[in-house]
């Protein structure tokens, strides 16, 4: 059944093919901002927004694509999508938040390059019937990527911030633990795999 | 042929029209209409959204302080917001204390004008006047360092504290699409009517520096602002220090000067700290104020002197000359003037000898 298709797509991307734990995509913001779980909300949800959003609008782009066949020019395509759509993302976020615009800072307009985002849309080219997703399961694909790759980033700041007072060895301090800590949270989602198959 | 053209035509499209929808997002969620700032209670006045609180005061004659020029480095422009200022953002949180954060102190630089505000502004920075002029010589000191001559014209009298400084404006150029602002020091005696004298240190790649070393030429016409700033004598008997680097010696040449006409009697050391002969300037007019003032002396310190310098004087760091010269502090006042990195040190050697920190004045040139 179609509804039923759609919610085993996001919960699949969500969890079973966590794009930043199954996937390793998207590590380098994930470090970056896990300090806090306040900042880490607000990034995550800006990269579900932009997840959801730019997998739809890179469906069409890429249907324009073929119909030209120009297929092969589709990561500079997507890309030009992304990096737009992220900057129009920071326009709304300076409007309506700005204590939110300046706790991301440099890391909003860093979503652009966040290889999650690009990997998304190329990674549901070759996922469903020919031709790729349609933009409803594009949606669902992109939200529920988006969906894990905040849960994840959430996850890693509660451990972090509970980590505050712990006596991690100085030489691991920072990105070394982040690192342990990333690799054990993806060993437990390796026990995922497979559970969820989208049609 | 054909394809590549139609690749060129959907490329250039697609990028084309993503460009507009940024455009007319930026028109739309940007723009913030027109803001009714009231200050002081009094009548409020109307501005353009979007801009700073720094600059839309600017852009109704009302210039309060900035060291910086709304980079969020100086800390001057603090201002009590009461209404409209919105959440405190983190490149304020550093410069306030809490009692001013509670109160409602923002830095004006950062705060943006999105809708009606309400904010008190001190009735001095009220009295702060623009003003414009005419450079009338510019003196090589050294090989980094110029004297600018400034005429007043309009209005032709401004009445200042030895020690105070204005805010010189640049005018769009090469490095900069907007006017930019930078403090600097008054070197002339208030006395001395219709002019004043700027002590102005090439900074490398510095907007405002490059402008006057690069493009500046006599008879050139200058916009400023001012009189702003705390640093000036302070009328007592204690023994006075001056202590400063680079171009800080410029307030202490206006209260040299000042001291002078007065017939002043207070004892006076000005400790100056340079690293070659070629960074010392002013020396024989310095000399010449020793005669002039009953008890002043004149201090200069080469770092690093050259070895061809012939240098007979204080060798060292100015903090190893001061701390060789004056055994005890603590019935001293003492005026600082140049890098923040100088006036540290400087401030925690005098700590040490004895000086109380409201006997210490500085300014920081940042």
């Amino acid at each position: 059944m179609e509804i039923q298709n759609i919610l085993v797509i996001f919960f699949a991307a969500a969890f079973t093919e966590n794009i930043l734990l199954a996937r390793f995509l998207g590590m380098c913001s994930f470090l970056a901002v896990s300090r806090q779980v306040k900042t880490a909300v607000g990034l995550g949800t800006a990269v579900v927004f932009v997840l959801a959003f730019t997998a739809v609008l890179n469906v069409y782009v890429h249907r324009l694509l073929v119909h030209f066949e120009l297929e092969y020019l589709r990561y500079v395509a997507f890309i030009i999508v992304i990096a737009a759509f992220v900057q129009f993302v920071e326009i709304v976020i300076e409007r309506f938040s700005p204590v939110l615009y300046y706790a991301l800072g440099i890391f909003l307009p860093l979503i652009t390059v966040n290889c999650a985002v690009l990997g998304v849309s190329l990674f549901m080219l070759n996922k469903g019937g020919p031709g790729g997703y349609g933009p409803l399961e594009a949606f669902a694909y992109g939200a529920g990527s988006g969906v894990g790759w905040m849960l994840a980033i959430i996850a890693m700041a509660g451990i972090r911030e509970k980590m505050e007072r712990s006596r991690v060895p100085r030489g691991l301090e920072g990105p070394g633990i982040a690192l342990i800590i990333a690799g054990i949270m993806a060993l437990a989602f390796i026990g995922l795999a497979g559970v969820l198959q989208p049609a | 042929m054909a394809h590549v053209l139609t690749a060129i035509a959907v490329m250039a499209g697609m990028a084309g029209l993503l460009a507009v929808l940024i455009i007319v997002a930026d028109a739309v969620l940007l723009n913030y209409g027109e803001c009714a700032i009231t200050i002081n209670g009094e009548e409020p006045r109307v501005v353009q959204g979007g801009s700073s609180l720094l600059a839309s005061l600017m852009a109704h004659d009302i210039f309060i302080p900035s060291a910086c020029g709304g980079r969020g480095s100086c800390g001057l422009c603090k201002l009590k917001v009461l209404e409209g200022g919105g959440p405190l953002l983190p490149t304020e949180a550093p410069h306030l204390t809490k009692e001013e954060i509670a109160a409602g102190v923002r830095l004006s630089c950062q705060v943006r004008v999105r809708s009606d505000m309400a904010i008190e502004v001190p009735e001095e920075i009220l009295s702060v006047r623009e003003f414009t002029g005419r450079v009338s010589k510019i003196v090589e000191l050294n090989y980094d360092t110029r004297l600018l001559r400034i005429e007043l014209e309009e209005p032709a009298e401004m009445s200042f504290r030895a020690g105070q400084y204005v805010q010189i404006e640049t005018p769009p150029y090469g490095k900069t699409a907007e006017p930019v602002y930078r403090a600097y020091s008054i070197a002339t005696d208030p006395a001395e009517t219709g002019a004043f004298e700027l002590v102005i240190r090439r900074v490398p790649n510095g907007i405002c520096t490059t402008y006057v070393f690069e493009i500046m030429k006599e008879g050139d016409p200058v916009t400023f602002n001012g009189p702003y700033g705390e640093f000036y004598l302070r009328d007592t008997d204690a023994e006075v220090l001056f202590i400063a680097g680079g171009s800080g010696i410029s307030p202490i040449r206006a209260i040299l000067r000042r001291m002078a006409r007065e017939g002043s009697m207070r004892k006076a050391t000005f400790f100056y700290g340079a690293n070659e002969r070629r960074d010392l300037y002013m020396v024989e007019e310095m000399r010449a104020l020793e005669e002039k003032i009953a008890n002043f002396r004149y201090v200069p310190a080469l770092g690093r002197p050259a070895p061809d310098d012939g240098w007979d004087g204080e060798t060292g760091l100015v903090t190893e000359v001061i701390d060789r010269h004056v055994p005890d502090a603590s019935a001293m006042e003492a005026y600082l003037c140049g890098s923040p990195g100088m006036i540290d040190a400087c401030v925690k050697l005098l700590r040490s000898k004895g000086l109380t920190e409201d006997r210490i004045f500085f300014d920081k040139f940042a």
